[in-house]
């Protein structure tokens, strides 16, 4: 039941009508997250998507395979009722910044440090879409907004160090209009077991158009990202010129010379938390932005150990009739 | 020996003076008084005779209760007395009454923490009004529970606390035993903390960890005082402290050491012996049981019916959460617990586990079905199975949390945006939460629908015995099939394709072959299942969503008239836990008439039950909340009942109830003077 299906892209979109903005991140993001299902052979049957509320909880309508759109923050809850019922199903959770951080912010974290096998896509547009514009708990400092005309001042967090302080083991970054990039991204989330974080930077064309131009754009893209790669040298820029260096002193990412100092280039252990927390931490204009895979340290999940310590693994063994006399019986005659 | 045969009887005599039994503090006892007697309180008489030595005294029924601090082992005390009653063969019926702190301030009244046991030939349905025997084991204990207590009553006091400083923080100016207020009451003093600590001193334990098994020791008293071996309770023990030695054995030094000291002459001759008859049950198996236990094993049951798991999604709340932990023992009936980090991802994850094909159930109190009202709301929209257990509490907002109450009737039928209608039912009595479980997940199945059960704080806890149902004669509950789709359909999914009478939908799990579709909150089309904003759609959808919860009633039994004359002068209609004081209330009125009726289902109502109520002259509605049923009989069947509320913490006295019931007589036989009125009164 569970062997791979042979389906392409196409198979995996449903009959319902899209009803994004014309020119939304979230097609590319779903073109991507359809190539790699047909890719890794999943089977439309045995796939569920679930999802909160937002612009990006729409996502499971436009899939053909088992969809639930539940209600505001609460996807990665409805989601671990799924998977800790039928731990074969593959699990997804699409969420925004808003219904991931916000109002869901607290099924966020416990999903994260449980380690539930579940993939977790969290759309960042650091903006509320569905409601009109106003500012998100990712939007930054002076975000103006209908709620927030004068600019917002409310410190917003950074959803990949959200996650790693909440204990996940499996930390990815990538850009809705890269493709390559988010489809590696999404393959190795798939691929881990227990519970993969993903922040997609989403452009929201309508209400806070290019907020990520400073590292999306063509023309900043070199010098403005870093992709990571386990095993290798922390390299960007043109050509690789730049490298990563940790400064023993400062204890803080710097940007040096590669080819200069190619021995002083960090290399990226994605099983090392403290790196991770400094490669999830950089910003524009400072440091370029880490996008792959940051954090990859696999540990037990929750949905495994859920059955393991379960004292029949959730098979029913004995009856209820045998059960009702557990204790001190009389009979009357 | 000397011994005192109590038979409480309820009767409307005015008040007469009461006379006080001396008892020295030593436990001898003064000479024996007159041969009968009624002493004070207020509508009711007590008669007693002295039994000659060796007379075998028989009681119909005794109210015990216990107090002390909530760290006195209190609880345990009365849980093992009623387990050793279930061994000896008798009916009962309990009710814990506890703090909601952990361990209030020692010696305070708001820490006192109480157990009360009405134990009898039976047919026991109460935990009784007016307890014949309390252990106080502080003057905070005797200072709440004097005011309970029946005349004449037995009151075991530990004299050990009677000092200064507990009689100030009981609020006793005066040491009540010298103050005159105890005239009237049998009392016996008793170094219950000396003893114990005497008792287990072989243990080594240090002077607080001995005080720890008094508890124990005045079990053992209490035992000996009822005629009652101490089997059931030493293999208990045993078994609950089989890895602590120390504490085992100080445990059972200290009930063995109780045991015996009431076969000592002195208290032999101050206290009375109890002989409690056993019941007159229907033949059968029988076990004790606490409503928690019954619900979770009917839980248990209804999957086992259905043949699939049982999912149970929740967050700590008292009074709820012995349901958790019950479950949480029952994994070899094929349950899952799941503790979520709150209440709202409690009722998520269990509703996705339905989704996935489980039996998804979640519990809460009332401020926690509150949190869960949106995703009730998702349950309704997605037409997915779900059970919502409520143990209702005092409240508004945290309230009381450890007290009962029935205020949580109109969250559960009206408490949601949108016409949003659940099925609603609720248990009556500790051994019906089995039934009332199963009753519930089987709702859900058929009609694809969330269902709230409501049962309260009393029945979580309050325990009685039980005759063990007959798995056998349970039919399984079977969801919806799911149809063939035809190759010629255009776009209508066979997932929303719903039965023409239940109106459920086939429940279609994922994992289910070509038949992937998708739900959610946002209303759907009809017959697709798409998103729709279609206006008539919408309409449609709301009337099906409607005309589904109508459905349950055509599934479910008529109302039946518990007790009395299916039409005359007085229905006394109530639901839940109530049942057994209105059960005895309306009993004891026989001659008059009076019937009882009792509503498992909310919502819907029974069909008939309009009509059966419309055959009575006056309906009287004793409820725990300001008349919410009241409200609901009004609204639903265009009734005029008669609210009768309490709203105390505690269920109503029998003897309230009997009050307003006799009220209620006179103004049907004042009113309806005209004979034809009352064409059925016996």
């Amino acid at each position: 039941m569970n062997a791979p299906e042979k389906t392409n892209a196409k198979d995996f979109a449903s009959s319902e009508e899209v009803r994004w903005c014309p020119g939304c991140g979230d097609y590319a993001i779903l073109k991507a997250v359809t190539q790699v299902l047909a890719k890794v052979g999943a089977r439309r049957e045995n796939t569920v998507f679930v999802s909160g509320i937002g612009c990006a909880s729409r996502f499971p309508y436009y899939l053909e395979t088992y969809g639930f759109h539940t209600i505001h923050g609460r996807a990665p809850a409805i989601a671990s009722g799924v998977k800790l019922t039928r731990p074969e199903l593959d699990v997804w959770v699409v969420t925004g910044d808003g219904d991931g951080l916000s109002i869901g912010g607290n099924h966020l974290l416990h999903a994260l440090r449980r380690n539930i096998d579940l993939n977790i896509l969290l759309f960042n547009n650091e903006i509320y879409g569905l409601t009109k514009g106003q500012y998100s708990p990712t939007s930054r400092l002076g975000t103006r907004s209908p709620s927030s005309p004068g600019g917002s001042f409310d410190q917003p967090v950074s959803p990949g160090l959200f996650a790693l302080g909440s204990g996940a083991r499996f930390i990815a970054r990538g850009i809705d209009t890269d493709k390559s990039g988010l489809g590696g991204v999404l393959e190795a989330a798939h691929g881990f077991k227990g519970a993969s974080f993903v922040e997609i930077f989403q452009n929201c064309i309508v209400y806070n158009d290019n907020v990520f131009g400073a590292f999306t754009d063509k023309a900043n893209a070199a010098d403005a990202q870093v992709r990571v790669e386990h095993g290798k040298p922390l390299l960007f820029g043109k050509n690789g010129a730049k490298g990563l260096h940790l400064n023993t002193a400062t204890l803080a990412l710097e940007i040096i010379d590669a080819q200069a100092r190619p021995e002083a280039v960090l290399v990226h252990d994605e099983t090392n938390p403290v790196m991770a927390q400094l490669l999830l931490a950089m910003q524009p204009p400072q440091l370029p932005v880490a996008l792959g895979v940051i954090y990859r340290n696999p540990a037990p999940s929750y949905d495994e150990a859920f059955i393991a310590n379960h004292v029949t693994q959730l098979k029913r063994t004995k009856s209820v009739a045998d059960a009702l006399r557990d204790t001190d019986t009389w009979r009357v005659n | 020996m000397a011994a005192w045969n109590f038979i409480a009887s309820l009767t409307r005599d005015a008040h007469t003076p009461g006379r006080r039994l001396l008892v020295s503090a030593t436990g001898r006892a003064a000479s024996p008084v007159a041969s009968t007697h009624r002493p004070a309180g207020p509508g009711r008489s007590v008669e007693f005779r002295r039994l000659e030595i060796n007379e075998q005294p028989t009681n119909d029924s005794v109210v015990v209760r216990f107090a002390g601090d909530s760290g006195d082992g209190v609880q345990l005390m009365g849980t093992q007395f009623a387990a050793s009653t279930a061994a000896a063969g008798s009916d009962f019926a309990t009710f814990p009454d506890y703090p909601a702190e952990i361990r209030a301030p020692a010696g305070t009244t708001f820490g006192v923490s109480a157990y009360q046991i009405n134990l009898g030939a039976g047919p026991i349905t109460t935990a009784g009004d007016a307890p014949q025997v309390l252990v106080a084991f502080n003057p905070a204990a005797l200072k709440v529970s004097l005011p309970l207590v029946a005349p004449n009553a037995l009151i075991v006091l530990n004299t050990d606390t009677f000092t200064p400083r507990n009689l100030s923080k009981a609020g006793y100016a005066e040491d009540p035993r010298n103050t005159g207020i105890l005239d009237g009451y049998q009392v016996v003093q008793i170094e219950i903390t000396r003893l114990t600590a005497e008792a287990v001193k072989a243990f080594g334990l240090s002077k607080s960890d001995a005080g720890r098994s008094k508890n124990f020791w005045a079990l053992g008293v209490l035992l000996w005082m009822f005629g009652r071996d101490l089997e059931s309770v030493e293999r208990w023990v045993k078994q609950r402290f089989a890895k602590q030695e120390t504490v085992r054995e100080a445990n059972l030094g200290a009930l063995h050491a109780g045991h015996a000291y009431g076969e000592t002459a002195e208290l032999s001759a101050a206290v009375p012996r109890y002989q409690v008859s056993p019941g007159t049950f229907p033949a059968g198996e029988y076990r004790g049981i606490r409503g928690s236990e019954a619900l979770a094993l009917g839980l248990a049951a209804a999957a086992e019916l259905a043949d699939r798991s049982l999912m149970f999604c929740s967050y700590p709340i008292t009074p709820a959460s012995p349901l958790l932990h019950r479950l949480a023992r029952l994994g070899e009936l094929g349950v899952g617990v799941f503790q979520a980090e709150d209440e709202i991802a409690a009722i998520c994850a269990a509703l996705g586990a339905s989704y996935a094909g489980a039996i998804g159930v979640t519990s809460s109190s009332g401020p926690g079905i509150a949190l869960k009202t949106e995703a009730i709301g998702l349950a309704i929209n997605t037409e997915l199975p779900l059970v919502i257990v409520d143990s209702q509490r005092g409240g508004p907002s945290t309230g009381l949390p450890t007290k009962t109450e029935q205020s949580d009737l109109y969250q559960a039928v009206y408490g949601r945006n949108a016409d949003a209608p659940v099925p609603v039912l609720a248990a009556r009595s500790p051994s019906d939460c089995f039934d009332a479980a199963i009753e519930a997940v089987r709702i859900a199945v058929r009609h694809m629908t969330p269902v709230i059960l409501l049962t309260d704080g009393y029945l979580a806890n309050a325990a009685e015995p039980w005759k063990l149902p007959d798995m056998g004669k349970y039919l399984p509950i079977e969801a919806n099939a799911i149809p063939i789709k035809e190759a010629d359909e255009d776009g209508e999914s066979v997932a929303f394709r719903r039965d023409a009478r239940t109106l459920g939908r086939p429940w279609v799990a994922p994992g289910t072959p070509e038949l992937m579709h998708r739900i959610g909150g946002l209303e759907k089309d009809i017959r697709t299942g798409h998103i729709s904003y279609d206006a008539e759609n919408h309409e449609q959808m709301t009337q099906m969503r409607a005309a589904k919860v109508r459905a349950v009633a055509d599934f479910i039994p008529d109302q039946q008239v518990t007790i009395g004359p299916q039409r005359g002068s007085l229905a006394v209609v109530g639901w839940g836990s109530t049942y057994g004081s209105l059960y005895h209330a309306v009993r004891s009125m026989s001659g008059h008439s009076v019937s009882h009726i009792h509503i498992r289902h909310l919502a819907p109502f029974p069909n008939n039950l309009g009509e059966l109520l419309g055959g009575f002259e006056r309906v009287l509605v004793p409820e725990m909340n300001m008349g919410q049923l009241s409200t609901l009989l009004r609204d639903k069947l265009g009734l005029d009942p008669i609210p009768l509320t309490k709203v105390a913490g505690q269920p109503f006295l029998v003897s309230e109830l009997q009050a307003a019931i006799q009220r209620e007589l006179a103004l049907t036989d004042h009113q309806s003077s005209d004979a034809s009125l009352r064409r059925d009164a016996v």
